[in-house]
């Protein structure tokens, strides 16, 4: 059986690249991407808990995460369309309506 | 009361009928058929018709002293306590129906006469827009007019009385798109209006006085429930309490009879009848010749027990009637307008009618007005014909020669011009004779008649004028009509011939029903009128008739047939023979002329007395509007309200709104650092949260250390 740190490092990396994604993409689409990525290394994280602990509750929840997942993506873009119908724009620095 | 037959206990049947199918017109005219509107306008009159002679004939089977048919169809002003001048009476008014000989002669007339001018317009109306809405006017008008003849009270009367105004109104302006016609219907509305407000009068005052406002209470199932006018009448001059001539009586009579002069177009209210001619010819014919008009006779004779007890108010009624006759008489000798001259023809008889009801000839002024329905509606439809056959034409100077080109239209209207005029053997003539011996016999007994009975017969003189000479205008001499339009005369359709012959066969024989006083005796319409125009006082005071002999008749006769034929000669000589004299004749005496032809500038000089008054008073009023009450008060307070604004928006600027906005400059200071923060931007945002992340490791991170030395 492999070592849990390797499945552990493999999660960081994609965590990283997703944050780095999210941090400096200026296309809210690549962000969108970008947070799957980072939703993704938080499953790699849960399973292989799972299977070092023996225990399936782990596994329910990633299970559950990547319904989230698909949710969160289906929302999201429909956002981004009704955001592009409104202002012709997908660039996230260009969406500052939330200031006050 | 149970053996009244069908058509009696049926009565209210007769108004109803046209009452319904004006209904259906106005809600759904406008999407029935032409066969249909016809089906259901002329049928429901003629069923009105069929009603009103079964229920005749029926009233006829009945002894002469009961033929009064009362039915109570529901209670209107429910019973209450009035206080009158004889202290509180139990008062009511019900909506009801009065059958007796004097209401019969007016259905029958009514119906009949309705009907055929119904069939008639059938044709008339064929080409013209609104089909559907002139039927359910006319409809709607039949229903209230048999409303007016058939009420059992004064007030139900009113109601009938105001229907067929609005309904007068209505037809009238029919052509409501031109202006003469808007501006007619109006002047009818208002001159009417006039006269009922002394109608109205006159009823407060009968209501105060008897305390009732029934005619009678006789043919009721409780005759003793409540009193009629001619029973509480009966009992006061019993009493004493009111005599013959006193004071209320005539205040009565005359306030009723300004009335009566403002539907039956009498002087001074007689300026709407002329101008109501821009309605279609046959409302011209029924309306304003043969219905409407003779309503105000119908109100005198209906209330004539009153009128018999205030003797001035009955010569003022025979003073104006005379007057009207030969006023209206003299006006129609020159008018060009077809319908114009036959419109005066009318206010000129209608003045022969109050003529013989002022001299006390009740009788033969119903007489009159019966055998005037038929000729006068026989004229205008003839006249309607003529007009209908020159698309349109109704100056007769444009007219003549028409005798054979439309046979149709011209030999009913010779018989109408013969039984007018009064030619022996037809109707007009044994009115007229009657209206005249009446007139005569009274002057035996008090001088001053005289008069009366030489204008009556200068009346049959002028009448005899220009009616022949409307004739000749029309149907002899030569054709002056337009060349243009010369080929498109055309005779008129069956729907409007027909209803013409009828009329011409009873502008005949009506008048034969006083055919028995060629040898002396009295006319039976007379015996069967009897009833309804008796009166209440036999003795003090009522109107008595001086009596004349069969050849002091005979001798009378002749004088109207003299009169007749000397206006027969003039118009023939000034408008056949010779037909550049009667314009010769004009030019000769300028001033005549011109005061006939502007109907002795009746119009102008009210005009300049009330209409202009009241115009000035309105500009006065609408200057008073917009300088006083426009200007000084709405504008003033309105300036008012501003300036008090304006203090008050000053205050609100640096005074609150300064005080609110120092308050709010404070955490708006205060929060700037914070606000930088909020970029809008989510990246940022995200990095913010790393940062947390980071912040939570380094504090936190030592327990994941801890953690992951415990795995492998």
């Amino acid at each position: 059986m492999m070592p849990i740190g390797h499945y552990l490092f493999l999660s960081l990396a994609l965590f990283l690249i997703g944050v780095i994604g999210v941090i400096t993409r200026r296309n809210v689409i690549i962000v969108l991407m970008s947070i799957e990525l980072i939703l993704n290394a938080v499953n790699i994280n849960l399973v292989a808990f799972s299977r070092y602990f023996g225990d399936v509750a782990g596994q329910v929840f990633a299970l559950f995460i990547i319904a989230d997942a698909a949710a969160e993506a289906a929302v999201g873009l429909g956002i981004i369309i009704a955001f592009f119908h409104n202002r012709e724009t997908v660039l996230a620095d260009e969406m500052d309506l939330l200031k006050w | 009361m149970n053996s009244s037959g069908y058509f009696l206990s049926h009565l209210w049947l007769i108004p109803f009928f046209p009452l319904v199918s004006a209904a259906v017109m106005f809600f759904f005219g406008r999407r029935l058929p032409k066969d249909a509107v016809n089906l259901f306008c002329v049928g429901s009159v003629f069923l009105s018709f069929l009603h009103a002679m079964g229920a005749t004939l029926k009233l006829f089977s009945l002894p002469a002293d009961q033929r009064v048919y009362q039915q109570i169809l529901f209670q209107w002003v429910t019973p209450g306590a009035m206080p009158t001048s004889t202290g509180l009476v139990n008062f009511v008014a019900d909506w009801g129906c009065l059958l007796d000989p004097l209401s019969c002669v007016m259905v029958i007339v009514v119906t009949f006469v309705g009907f055929l001018i119904h069939v008639y317009s059938t044709g008339y109306m064929a080409h013209e827009g609104g089909y559907y809405r002139f039927f359910g006017y006319l409809n709607f008008f039949m229903f209230f007019m048999l409303t007016l003849v058939l009420a059992n009270n004064l007030l139900l009367l009113f109601v009938g009385w105001e229907g067929v105004g609005l309904c007068s109104y209505l037809l009238i302006g029919f052509y409501f798109l031109k202006k003469s016609a808007d501006d007619a219907g109006k002047k009818a509305f208002i001159v009417n209006r006039i006269g009922d407000a002394g109608f109205l009068l006159g009823l407060l005052l009968v209501a105060a006085t008897f305390g009732t406002v029934r005619f009678t209470s006789q043919g009721l199932a409780d005759p003793t429930a409540f009193s009629g006018i001619l029973q509480s009448l009966a009992s006061m001059v019993a009493q004493h309490q009111l005599a013959h001539g006193a004071s209320v009586f005539t205040t009565i009579a005359l306030l009723l009879f300004f009335g009566a002069t403002g539907k039956s177009a009498q002087i001074p209210l007689h300026a709407w009848l002329p101008d109501a001619m821009e309605g279609p010819t046959p409302v011209s014919a029924l309306i304003h010749a043969v219905t409407v008009v003779t309503a105000g006779v119908y109100l005198v004779a209906r209330m004539s027990a009153i009128f018999q007890l205030a003797p001035v108010a009955m010569d003022i009624v025979a003073i104006i009637g005379a007057t009207t006759a030969v006023f209206a008489a003299t006006i129609a000798l020159v008018q060009t307008n077809i319908k114009k001259i036959l419109a005066y023809s009318s206010i000129s008889q209608l003045g022969y009618m109050f003529l013989a009801l002022g001299v006390g000839a009740f009788a033969a002024g119903i007489f009159h007005l019966m055998t005037h329905a038929f000729f006068k509606a026989l004229l205008f439809l003839g006249a309607g014909s003529v007009i209908h056959s020159l698309s349109g034409q109704q100056d007769i100077r444009k007219m003549g020669g028409l005798r054979y080109t439309i046979p149709a239209t011209s030999v009913p209207f010779i018989i109408a011009t013969l039984a007018i005029t009064g030619v022996p053997g037809l109707s007009g003539f044994f009115s007229n004779d009657q209206i005249l011996g009446h007139a005569f016999n009274r002057h035996m007994m008090v001088d001053r008649y005289l008069a009366l009975w030489v204008l009556g017969l200068i009346t049959a003189g002028l009448t005899s004028l220009y009616m022949f000479r409307l004739l000749f205008e029309t149907f002899y001499g030569m054709s002056r009509i337009p060349v243009e339009s010369e080929g498109h005369i055309h005779e008129s359709p069956k729907t409007m011939a027909v209803p013409l012959m009828i009329l011409a066969f009873f502008s005949i024989v009506s008048g034969w029903l006083a055919l028995p006083v060629l040898w002396g005796e009295q006319s039976p319409f007379e015996r069967f009128l009897e009833p309804s125009l008796r009166g209440v006082e036999k003795d003090a005071g009522s109107i008595t008739f001086g009596h004349h002999t069969l050849l002091v008749e005979y001798a009378l006769m002749a004088g109207l047939v003299a009169f007749v034929v000397l206006g027969f000669w003039l118009a023939y000589k000034l408008y056949l023979e010779q037909p550049k004299l009667h314009t010769k004749l004009a030019a000769s005496w300028p001033r005549l002329h011109n005061l006939l032809v502007h109907k002795y500038y009746v119009d102008e000089i009210y005009d300049a007395l009330f209409v202009n008054r009241i115009k000035d008073l309105s500009t006065a009023l609408s200057f008073f509007d917009s300088k006083v009450i426009d200007g000084l008060c709405l504008d003033g307070a309105g300036w008012l309200v501003r300036a008090f604004s304006r203090i008050s928006m000053w205050w609100d600027k640096w005074v609150v709104d300064a005080l609110v906005n120092t308050l709010g400059w404070f955490p708006k200071f205060l929060s700037m650092p914070v606000r930088m923060f909020q970029t809008g931007v989510f990246s940022t945002y995200a990095v913010f949260i790393l940062i947390g992340l980071a912040i939570l490791l380094g504090v936190y991170g030592h327990h994941v250390q801890t953690f992951m030395r415990t795995l492998h």
